[in-house]
């Protein structure tokens, strides 16, 4: 069978930009609703500010995951 | 590549028009000082494990140090070691597990500031090399807080109630819980440790190789013509921009790394009710 469409170059690069459009919109959610939380109740900012950090990192793995991912698979 | 034949070759893009000399994943295998082996495995001695080492002498000497005697009324260094584990204390344990989480926050003190110092050798000038950017250190850290929460976790919920309880969540209609106790099950003994090893060591390989690209850029870039002061400064000055960035990340990490230990201890101690 002929190939009929292909991508060559670094797919390595491609495919980092595909895995960072997820958490770059998680990550926006997580601070944009953590900032409208922290308006509406200034007094509860220690609590809102732990979670907020937490969310950032567990959305922040994913993208980094996907940055490092072509180096250990790719040649 | 070895960044000593870089800086001999004076690969610059004006003079020579040679391509550049992009870092890859080879700048994190290091040149052995030392080889032995023992019991048929191979050890080598790089600036790894030299850094490594002088980070657990750094962090055990200072605490050796801050609360060799102490007294009611603190010096100075037992005043700052005494700050560094109450933030401990106040910010991670007390806030994530409870009171009954003090008796975990000199592993979860030792944790965080193990990975920091680990961390922060990728700025200083000489070292330059994030200890945790190697995967084995995350995965062996990784390692003692995957026996801790799961030992812990058997030992207060029982052995078997300890996987039942994580596996069937109360609060959800029965039909669901085909769908939800392999997740379950699967998030608490695989994704956990993977997820929590593999955040650590990735943040620290991606900022070493921002930083070591721009600073290779700025080498390349070095030459007294026009693209040469502009490409070459601009570089450097994005370097030490990533450099600021890097020490926040690298705290940042640290903190993480402490604050979800804590988590899945506490999730151990206190089963979801």
């Amino acid at each position: 069978m002929s190939i009929l469409a292909e991508v060559t170059g670094s797919l390595g690069s491609i495919g980092y930009g595909l895995a960072a459009i997820g958490p770059g919109i998680g990550i926006g959610i997580i601070f944009g609703q953590g900032v409208q939380a922290i308006a509406r109740q200034p007094e509860a900012y220690g609590v809102i500010r732990q979670n907020m950090i937490l969310g950032f990192a567990l959305a922040e793995a994913l993208a980094l995951i996907g940055f490092v991912v072509p180096f250990v698979f790719g040649k | 590549m070895n960044f000593s034949t870089l800086a001999t070759e004076s690969c610059h893009l004006v003079p020579s028009g040679c391509g550049f000399p992009a870092p890859s994943a080879d700048i994190f295998f290091l040149k052995p000082y030392a080889t032995f082996s023992l019991f048929g495995i191979n050890f080598e001695v790089n600036k790894t494990v030299i850094l490594v080492t002088m980070v657990a002498i750094i962090v055990i000497g200072f605490f050796m140090a801050a609360f060799r005697a102490p007294k009611i009324v603190p010096g100075k260094l037992q005043s700052i070691g005494e700050q560094a584990y109450l933030f401990i204390r106040d910010q991670i344990a007390r806030e994530v597990i409870g009171s009954d989480g003090d008796r975990f926050v000199p592993f979860l003190a030792s944790l965080f500031f193990f990975v920091w110092i680990a961390n922060l050798m990728g700025v200083i000038p000489g070292a330059q090399f994030p200890v945790m950017s190697s995967l084995a250190f995350p995965v062996s850290l990784t390692l003692m807080v995957y026996v801790t929460y799961v030992v812990i976790g058997m030992k207060s919920q029982g052995p078997i109630k300890f996987f039942t309880n994580a596996a069937f969540p109360p609060g959800v209609p029965k039909v669901m819980y085909v769908l939800l106790t392999p997740l379950e099950l699967l998030g608490l003994l695989v994704t956990r440790p993977v997820t929590q090893a593999i955040r650590l060591f990735a943040n620290m390989f991606a900022g070493h190789l921002l930083i070591t690209t721009f600073t290779v850029g700025a080498w390349y870039l070095f030459s007294p013509s026009v693209i040469g002061a502009l490409g070459s400064v601009t570089s450097f000055g994005v370097t030490v921009v990533l450099t600021g960035f890097e020490m926040f990340i690298q705290g940042l990490q640290a903190f993480i790394f402490t604050l979800l230990t804590a988590v899945y201890i506490g999730g151990s101690l206190h089963a979801e009710h």
